[in-house]
């Protein structure tokens, strides 16, 4: 045990002490905060916007003065000379655009907005926002409605999708937890391979530098094996719980500094209050949309999620790395794991691509349950289902199949490893693998 | 009571090893192994002993067994059948920290630093951290090595690492040293500073077993052999009596040279061979059933000059290609009838 602690250490230090692990526990969540401090810049641009002038030529005469100036928008009546102010928005300094308006409007509902850059999308949403209101108001007035008898009796269907249980009633929160899901299938897909493919090539290099029988005249071939793969797992996890905090603070600190989270919510509230006095029920949905997306992140249970995500990874790990350990134990070098790569691969894969399907949009049907039972496929397909919530029955019974996958996968893999890696200069086939899982001692 | 202790030469760690070892005589015996792999068996019911305290030579040609015997004896494989006794008791897991095996193929981590390496691997061994790093300096003064701490392996020379992995075997001051091949790849100057480390070891208690298919590099240090061919045991025991055993009577008279040319004597000796070196000439004779060297001697001093007389004693590796012919002859003739 002593033995296999040594060994557990030597791994982990020696890649933990490397230069490409620390710069790659940092650069991945500054990479990943630069990301979503972009994200927010754009977003708070394309609501801001620049101050723009937007020069009306109305051929209608039914949206004259209709148009109400915003606190980034001015509208301005000009001549019907659609080649001068053509020339002129170009001769312009300032940010300034050109709407012409068609005579027959109020039935091709066809509006033109020129400009010399491509119109921000806040912009062309605004404009379409007033017009579409000036039409439907003038349409209300020829049929002979009155707009306030309008919004009052214009339904307002506000769909919130409850999740019922045991513990009683809380707020469903689908669309967040897809993403999350499948954001946590590619996660964990790309470390079993990574961190597999580790253990795999630290391996081969010991079998390489025929440190390998010098060591196993001290230890068991299978304490030389479990002490790398759980020595490499730590690193994994390391990495993860570092990654999770960087990322957090320094989310925080974007938020808090860079880019005032608060502000641009202000600015979107400013944004609804100076679009006028006539918020419509398309507006009012638009904006709902952008607070769902929030409350419903705000609802997943994050700390459930990082700690599944964190029992499944290491459960995936153990269990694929031991049969990367026993492929590593059966090459010369790495180019030749090619044919022992494939079957390895194929489960991980296909709940890959399931869990963007139907994994996604039906996790709790019976195909989901299974691929998250079975220990080769249940780290993805587990995780894909935690964020649409799972029992706690079916999560223990899952762990619990990994658990003993993992043991049967190392047992199988050290008995091939223990010859594999005395072998020098063969090379191997499955036939070959199964003899040595037979060999004696 | 303390000029009794100042008196006494023996080391703390000395002590300790003769305390471990015990009175039993052998420090290894190997006992009817068998060794069957998919298609070959690399072990035929092999058998032999090694002395305490002895330089025992476990030799034979390449792919003869002798790696799969001395995997065998580090545990690194199991036999199919027969045992093997360490020091009077059935190998166990606690004799790993007893033994110090360097491998044919042997290597070290190269992107890891020397003195981290050399920690590592006596740890391993079952050392504290402390007694470890303790040694390791001691090793390192003696062999000159105290700038390499820090350096990596990838860093050194092959010479120089194969210095580091010498020091690595015999660290945790074995009872049993097993060396396969211990002389390919080291330059002359360094093979001997090795070769008399051995030999210190060997002095201060330590059992050694060289193996190699270089018969005639250890024939001079060894006290027993065992020859391995083809899986099989060939033979066994103290190298003199061995080379006793296959004395075939053969004698170099080296005598001044004579006009005409001595004749073989029906029934006295035979001429092997007859060479002139000089003024002198070599003959190489074979003293014929029941006579002796003194008849040949009684014979030929009237007739010549006798410079020198010496017994051609066959060495190991004749022993062992007469005795590979002579099998594989038997083997032919058994096919052939």
């Amino acid at each position: 045990m002593n033995k296999i602690l040594l060994i557990i250490k030597r791994e982990y230090l020696s890649r933990v002490k490397k230069k490409s692990f620390l710069l790659v526990t940092f650069l991945v969540p500054l990479f990943l905060i630069g990301i979503y401090a972009l994200t927010i810049y754009l977003t708070a641009k394309s609501f801001e916007g620049n101050q723009a002038t937007i020069y009306v030529i109305d051929q209608s005469s039914l949206i004259e003065g209709k148009l109400s100036n915003t606190k980034n928008i001015t509208f301005m009546d000009v001549s019907d000379d659609i080649v001068a102010e053509k020339a002129r928005i170009l001769s312009e300094k300032e940010k300034t655009l050109l709407l012409i308006i068609p005579p027959d409007v109020a039935t091709s509902s066809n509006v033109e907005l020129y400009a010399k850059e491509t119109a921000s999308f806040g912009i062309q949403n605004e404009v379409s926002r007033q017009l579409e209101q000036v039409l439907r108001d003038i349409a209300f007035a020829n049929a002979g409605i009155d707009r306030a008898t309008v919004e009052r009796i214009s339904p307002n269907v506000t769909l919130s999708a409850k999740e019922i249980s045991a513990d009683g009633e809380k707020d469903s929160s689908a669309g967040a937890a897809m993403g999350i899901a499948i954001s946590l299938s590619i996660l964990v897909y790309i470390c079993l391979f990574l961190y597999g493919a580790q253990v795999m090539r630290g391996i081969i290099e010991e079998k390489n530098s025929r440190i390998v029988e010098v060591i196993i005249s001290s230890v068991k071939p299978f304490q030389l094996m479990m002490g790398k793969i759980i020595g490499i797992g730590l690193v994994g996890l390391t990495q993860f719980i570092l990654w999770i905090v960087l990322s957090t603070t320094l989310m925080g600190v974007a938020s808090a500094g860079i880019m005032d989270g608060r502000d641009i919510k202000a600015q979107i509230e400013n944004q609804q209050r100076v679009s006028g006095d006539g918020v419509t029920p398309a507006t009012k949905s638009q904006g709902g949309l952008f607070s769902k997306a929030t409350h419903e992140l705000s609802k997943v249970d994050f700390q459930t999620i990082v700690i599944t995500f964190l029992l499944y990874f290491f459960g995936g790990y153990l269990l694929y790395s031991a049969l990367f350990a026993a492929v590593g134990s059966a090459v010369d070098s790495e180019t030749e794991t090619q044919q022992f790569m494939f079957p390895i691969t194929i489960p991980l894969l296909f709940t890959y691509i399931l869990s963007f399907g139907i994994l996604v949009n039906d996790p709790h049907g019976p195909l989901a349950f299974w691929l998250s039972m079975i220990p080769f496929t249940s780290p993805i397909a587990m995780l894909v289902r935690i964020p649409f919530g799972v029992p706690v029955w079916q999560i223990g019974l899952s762990l619990a199949l990994l658990v003993g996958g993992f043991v049967l996968t190392t047992w199988v893999a050290g008995r091939i490893y223990r010859v594999g890696i005395l072998m020098y200069g063969k090379k191997a086939s499955y036939k070959e693998l199964a003899k040595w899982f037979r060999y004696k001692g | 009571m303390l000029k009794n202790v100042k008196t006494c030469n023996v080391t703390i760690s000395e002590l300790r090893r003769l305390n471990r070892m015990n009175q039993y005589t052998h420090m290894l015996e190997v006992k009817n192994i068998v060794k069957q792999y998919a298609n070959h068996r690399a072990l035929d019911d092999v058998s032999t002993r090694v002395a305490k305290g002895s330089i025992f030579g476990l030799l034979g040609p390449n792919g003869a067994g002798k790696t799969s015997l001395i995997r065998i004896i580090n545990q690194i494989t199991a036999p199919d059948s027969g045992e093997v006794y360490f020091d009077g008791e059935r190998l166990n897991p606690n004799h790993i920290s007893r033994i110090g095996y360097l491998p044919e193929e042997r290597g070290l981590y190269k992107k890891m630093e020397i003195g981290e390496q050399m920690l590592y691997l006596a740890q391993l061994k079952g050392l504290s951290r402390k007694e470890a790093v303790d040694r390791i300096k001691h090793w390192f003064e003696k062999m000159e090595m105290q700038s390499w701490w820090n350096k990596k392996v990838e860093d050194l020379s092959k010479g120089m690492q194969q210095k580091v992995q010498f020091v690595a075997t015999v660290i945790h001051r074995p009872d049993l040293i097993i060396l396969d091949e211990p002389f390919t790849g080291f330059d002359p100057v360094n093979a001997n500073i090795i070769k008399e480390e051995i030999l210190a070891l060997n002095r201060s208690g330590a059992t050694i077993i060289f193996s190699t298919h270089r018969m005639e590099s250890v024939e001079e240090l060894c006290d027993s052999i065992v020859l391995i061919n083809k899986s099989k045991k060939i033979l066994d025991g103290k190298v003199k009596e061995i080379r006793n055993t296959y004395r075939t009577n053969t004698y170099r008279v080296e005598h001044l040279a004579h006009d005409e040319p001595i004749p073989a004597v029906e029934g006295l000796f035979s001429i092997e061979n007859s060479v002139h070196a000089g003024e002198n000439t070599i003959l190489t004779i074979k003293v014929a059933a029941g006579k002796t060297i003194n008849d040949v001697l009684t014979y030929l001093i009237p007739l010549v000059q006798i410079q020198e007389l010496k017994e051609v004693i066959p060495s190991i590796h004749d022993i062992f290609v007469q005795q590979v012919t002579a099998q594989t002859s038997n083997t032919l003739i058994a096919t052939s009838e």
